[in-house]
């Protein structure tokens, strides 16, 4: 089976879901090829990667009309390198980009697609996807029916990074012909610069509820996450009352995330969180509430005050990682 | 027989319980550990429609029915009892004799007003000496050089503070009883209108009880609400309604007792499991939602009664006897499945337990409603 | 200007769920069914959009008996129009069968501006809008935080929150747009309103009304094989974090020996 990974990159950086995907697609392809689909502009420098990490072939199509990402310039590249030989299955990273482009590639290539997908698995023809439902208080299994291109759209985290081989990439050039229409162009794209690591990549993530009591001491989750090299999060309420901007939201308006720890301040675990953080694969909760919610799901419940752990906690993760 | 609400019932429902879960609710708290009138909240209230619910349009109203009105309040007690009785007292005791029995002249006047939220209303009835046996009230109104001059004292006046508009029923003939009184729409600015004491209560704070001083207050002939003598009957017209409004937010207390209760035997664990796999906890719950089912419909039967222009007074009466008893009951209930935590300010189950008490009391204390309900069952026989 | 909404109505997210035992879905007696999240916010921006422009905003949804009080909602908020379309042939349809089915129906009104929301809170999907998009030859922009219209009603200009950073694009108009929830505060439906949306007729049409055949509209590609609870997480520790000391200590042990991060 042929699998293709389209190629989610940043300023000049591979973005670590492309890597998973590569992973999973190699699992997937057997002994069939994983094409890394690689649409940018000036972007061959990234090929050396994507074939240390799986991918058999790096389909290329460099273009200044692809500078940007841009819904229909994508489209148009990705619907013309399919055009030649369509694959079996085509992965996308569910960032911002991958859910904008993945529908509207489904209606111009005939495809189906999943969204959303946690696990992704071949049984009798058919590609099997689960993905959380209903915030999380229920998973599906979806099934594409075979005949079509397939299209799964994955979430960040659930599938492991493989590890790195030394190989040469194997780069096939593909021209974006010249009538690919763009309608919309990109005034300006303003990078928020964080210290601490983006949610969608982080292995821990720090995350602060209402129990933060104001905004200024969402210091101490960043100082925890700079000392842990996390990222930092936060429940629906702090967003609400504007403590912090509506990027950091975990849940079912925010994002989805998976990381490896999870870690919960004051935060009391409303449905509507739990749906984007549930699926993280230990979680550790701190809140003054015994009866809070978040303690049902958590690993480890800490009943206190976070005032007084957190910092603790910070220096205590600092002496730690200075001695191993 | 029809037992669902119609779609626009139910879109009321949601709406309203919406606007308290995110307007009232986070508030309902505070308001209550230190009170305050809660003008935004009132102000968003009148915003969304509120304040004349059962206004019709053309005065500026929502134009619902009554059963809409029921399902709206009791939606507002779930958050807060409160701010309930404020919008309340404003569509039922107010807006309601206005409609019914005012003139066309004073429903242009003073109908757009309310509805709007740019006027509150309030409605005087008890005096010290004249509690359940109202109508042996002894405020006078005297005929005086073309208007009327009302003397007396009105006490326990919900929003009584804030109102700009106060319904006064007051003694204008000779004749002692009900026969012998008049209502009147005093406003604030009237001469001769004061508030007196302000009143500390067990619950429902954020709402104003005050007393209300009528000293030769002149009111212009034109605010005389009804006929002459026809104050006794637009008071126990007027109290069908409202008895109504306080069903429905004793059955919005219950329901908060319930919700609560539920949400917390699914997290509380004690001996290793959640207390709701505790048969203790499953019979307190079950009965909780049995009465509230039961005072629901009953609430529900008399609000539709009364939209169709029908007599309830004894359906009102047993619709406010059975909900506040429950309200009473699940609270008290309530605060035992939360054990020492619904002992505590930092959860809101003793709030629910002193806002339940008051349901049992105005508008008709529970003895009185079994005595309007005895009179239904035995009719003269009774007497 | 022409606006056309799209809307869904789906259980409350508040609510608990309860599977159906042969895991074919959730039961729907007793669940408590809302207009989605995002279609308020979607409902609230065609609304602030026929304010400033004056036109026309028509709701539409393609769902069961249920979607009306969804559409009624989007009525009681000020929607001039709504249109319900209601087919058996709909049922187990999935995502861009549904897609096909709404651009049918909006091809032929030729709005200026398509609105929906960023994805529906039953199954997360995100899929409808950007397909309707391409179905309807529209330029699109998804999840937008913020939307500014030339005054000339030609082009918007959107903010749209990437990973790590902010998007500003020109999208020229006709155009779809998914939006999320920092765009705006959905108002309620007033009270009149309500009693005014009770007035308003909602149409109902079915495929043969929107001259699809049912091969046009295909069958489902992606289907829901079965839904399940999720797996029980195994009952966590909890420790007393009265000594802060020892709370931290027992943090890191997790961290480092269970966790493995440390």
């Amino acid at each position: 089976m042929s699998v293709w990974v389209l190629v989610a990159h940043d300023r000049g950086t591979i973005r670590k879901i492309t890597y998973e995907l590569l992973g999973k697609a190699r699992d997937l392809a057997q002994d069939g090829r994983v094409s890394a689909l690689l649409l940018g502009s000036g972007v061959e420098g990234l090929s050396p990667d994507l074939a240390a990490r799986g991918a058999t072939e790096v389909m290329l199509v460099d273009d200044p009309r692809l500078a940007g990402y841009t819904t229909e310039g994508y489209a148009a590249a990705v619907a013309h390198v399919a055009a030649e030989s369509p694959p079996a299955l085509l992965l996308i990273g569910s960032t911002a980009q991958g859910r904008d482009l993945a529908p509207r590639l489904a209606v111009r290539l005939g495809a189906a697609i999943v969204t959303d997908c946690q696990s992704l698995a071949l049984q009798n023809e058919a590609l099997m996807a689960t993905r959380p439902m209903f915030t999380r208080k229920a998973i599906g299994t979806v099934r594409l029916l075979p005949g079509r291109l397939w299209i799964a759209v994955v979430l960040p985290g659930v599938f492991p990074v493989p590890p790195k081989h030394e190989r040469r990439p194997e780069v096939r050039r593909i021209v974006l012909p010249p009538d690919a229409r763009i309608r919309t162009r990109m005034l300006e794209t303003r990078s928020i610069e964080r210290e601490t690591v983006p949610l969608a990549e982080a292995e821990v993530i720090v995350s602060g509820g209402r129990g933060l009591r104001g905004p200024e001491h969402f210091a101490l989750l960043d100082a925890l996450a700079r000392a842990l090299g996390a990222g930092v999060g936060s429940s629906r309420p702090p967003v609400d009352s504007g403590w912090v901007p509506h990027d950091y939201e975990i849940g079912q308006t925010g994002k989805t995330v998976s990381p490896q720890v999870y870690i919960a301040c004051g935060i009391s675990g409303a449905p509507q969180h739990l749906a984007g953080m549930s699926g993280s694969r230990f979680i550790i909760a701190i809140n003054k509430d015994p009866n809070a919610p978040i303690f049902q799901l958590a690993d480890l419940g800490v009943v206190g005050d976070l005032f007084e752990i957190l910092p603790r906690l910070t220096e205590a993760v600092k002496r730690q990682k200075s001695a191993g | 027989m029809e037992f669902e609400l119609t779609e626009e019932h139910r879109l009321i429902q949601a709406t309203v319980r919406e606007f308290a879960a995110k307007e009232i609710l986070p508030a309902s708290a505070d308001l209550d550990h230190h009170p305050r009138y809660p003008e935004e909240i009132i102000a968003k209230a009148a915003a969304l429609g509120l304040m004349g619910l059962i206004v019709p349009e053309a005065y500026g109203g929502a134009g619902m029915d009554g059963l809409a009105n029921a399902i709206a309040q009791e939606e507002l007690a779930r958050a807060s009892a409160g701010v309930q009785v404020i919008i309340s007292v404003n569509n039922s005791l107010v807006c309601d004799p206005i409609l019914r029995f005012g003139t066309e002249e004073q429903k242009r006047r003073y109908l757009p007003r309310l509805a709007r939220g740019e006027w509150l209303g309030c409605y005087c009835l008890t005096e010290p000496a004249a509690g359940s046996d109202a109508m042996s009230l002894a405020t006078r109104a005297e005929w005086r050089n073309g208007e009327w001059i009302l003397n007396g004292r009105k006490i326990f006046v919900t929003n009584g503070a804030e109102a700009d508009l106060c319904i006064v029923y007051a003694r204008s003939e000779a004749t002692s009883g009900a026969r012998g009184l008049s209502a009147f729409i005093v406003e604030k600015t009237f001469p001769g209108i004061q508030v007196g004491k302000v009143e500390k209560k067990l619950g429902i704070k954020c709402s104003s009880t005050v007393e209300i001083l009528l000293d030769d207050c002149r009111v212009p002939a034109s605010n005389l609400l009804g006929q002459r003598g026809e104050g006794g009957v637009i008071a126990l017209a007027t109290l069908d309604g409202g008895r109504i409004g306080i069903a429905a937010q004793a059955v919005g207390i219950a329901r908060a007792c319930l919700e609560e209760c539920t949400a917390y035997a699914t997290q509380r664990q004690q001996f290793g499991r959640p207390i709701r796999t505790f048969q203790a906890t499953q019979w307190a719950l079950a009965d909780m939602a049995t009465r509230i089912e039961a005072s629901r419909l009953l609430m529900y039967r008399a609000a539709w009664l009364r939209d169709r222009g029908e007599r309830c007074t004894a359906e009102a009466a047993v619709a406010k006897l059975i909900a506040s008893e429950t309200a009473m009951w699940a609270a008290h209930r309530a605060v035992q499945v939360f054990g020492g935590y619904g002992y505590i300010q930092d959860y809101p189950l003793e709030r629910y337990f002193r806002d339940a008490k008051i349901t049992e009391i105005y508008e008709g204390t529970s003895e009185i409603l079994r005595l309007v309900i005895a009179r239904g069952v035995l009719g003269s026989k009774g007497t | 200007m022409n606006i056309i909404v799209c809307l869904k109505q789906v259980p409350d997210t508040e609510a608990p769920i309860r599977i159906r035992p042969d895991g074919s879905g959730i039961e729907g007696t007793g669940l408590n069914l809302v207009m989605n999240y995002y279609d308020e916010h979607a409902t609230e921006a065609a609304l602030q959009l026929r304010e400033r422009f004056s036109g026309t905003v028509t709701a539409v949804s393609a769902g069961p008996e249920r979607a009306r009080e969804a559409l009624r909602q989007a009525l009681a908020m000020g929607a001039d129009e709504a249109v319900l379309i209601q087919d058996s042939a709909l049922d187990g349809a999935d995502h861009l069968q549904i897609a096909r089915v709404l651009a049918a129906f909006i091809r032929p009104r030729r709005p200026d501006v398509v609105v929906c929301g960023k994805l529906s809170t039953d199954d997360n999907a995100a899929i409808v809008g950007p397909a309707l998009a391409e179905l309807l030859d529209l330029p699109q922009a998804t999840a937008i935080a913020k939307l500014e219209v030339a005054d000339d009603g030609t082009r918007a200009v959107v903010h749209r929150e990437l990973e790590g950073a902010l998007e500003v694009l020109e999208v020229p108009l006709p155009a779809l747009l998914t939006v999320e929830r920092s765009l705006n505060e959905p108002r309620y439906p007033s009270l009149p309103g309500i009693m005014k949306a009770k007035r308003k007729e909602i149409a109902v049409v079915d495929l043969t009304g929107l001259g699809l055949s049912a091969a046009e509209v295909g069958s489902p590609a992606a289907v829901l094989e079965r839904l399940e609870p999720p797996p029980a997480r195994s009952p966590g520790v909890q420790v007393n974090g009265a000594d802060p000391d020892a709370a931290v200590g027992a943090i890191i042990a997790f961290l480092s020996e269970r966790a493995k991060v440390l």
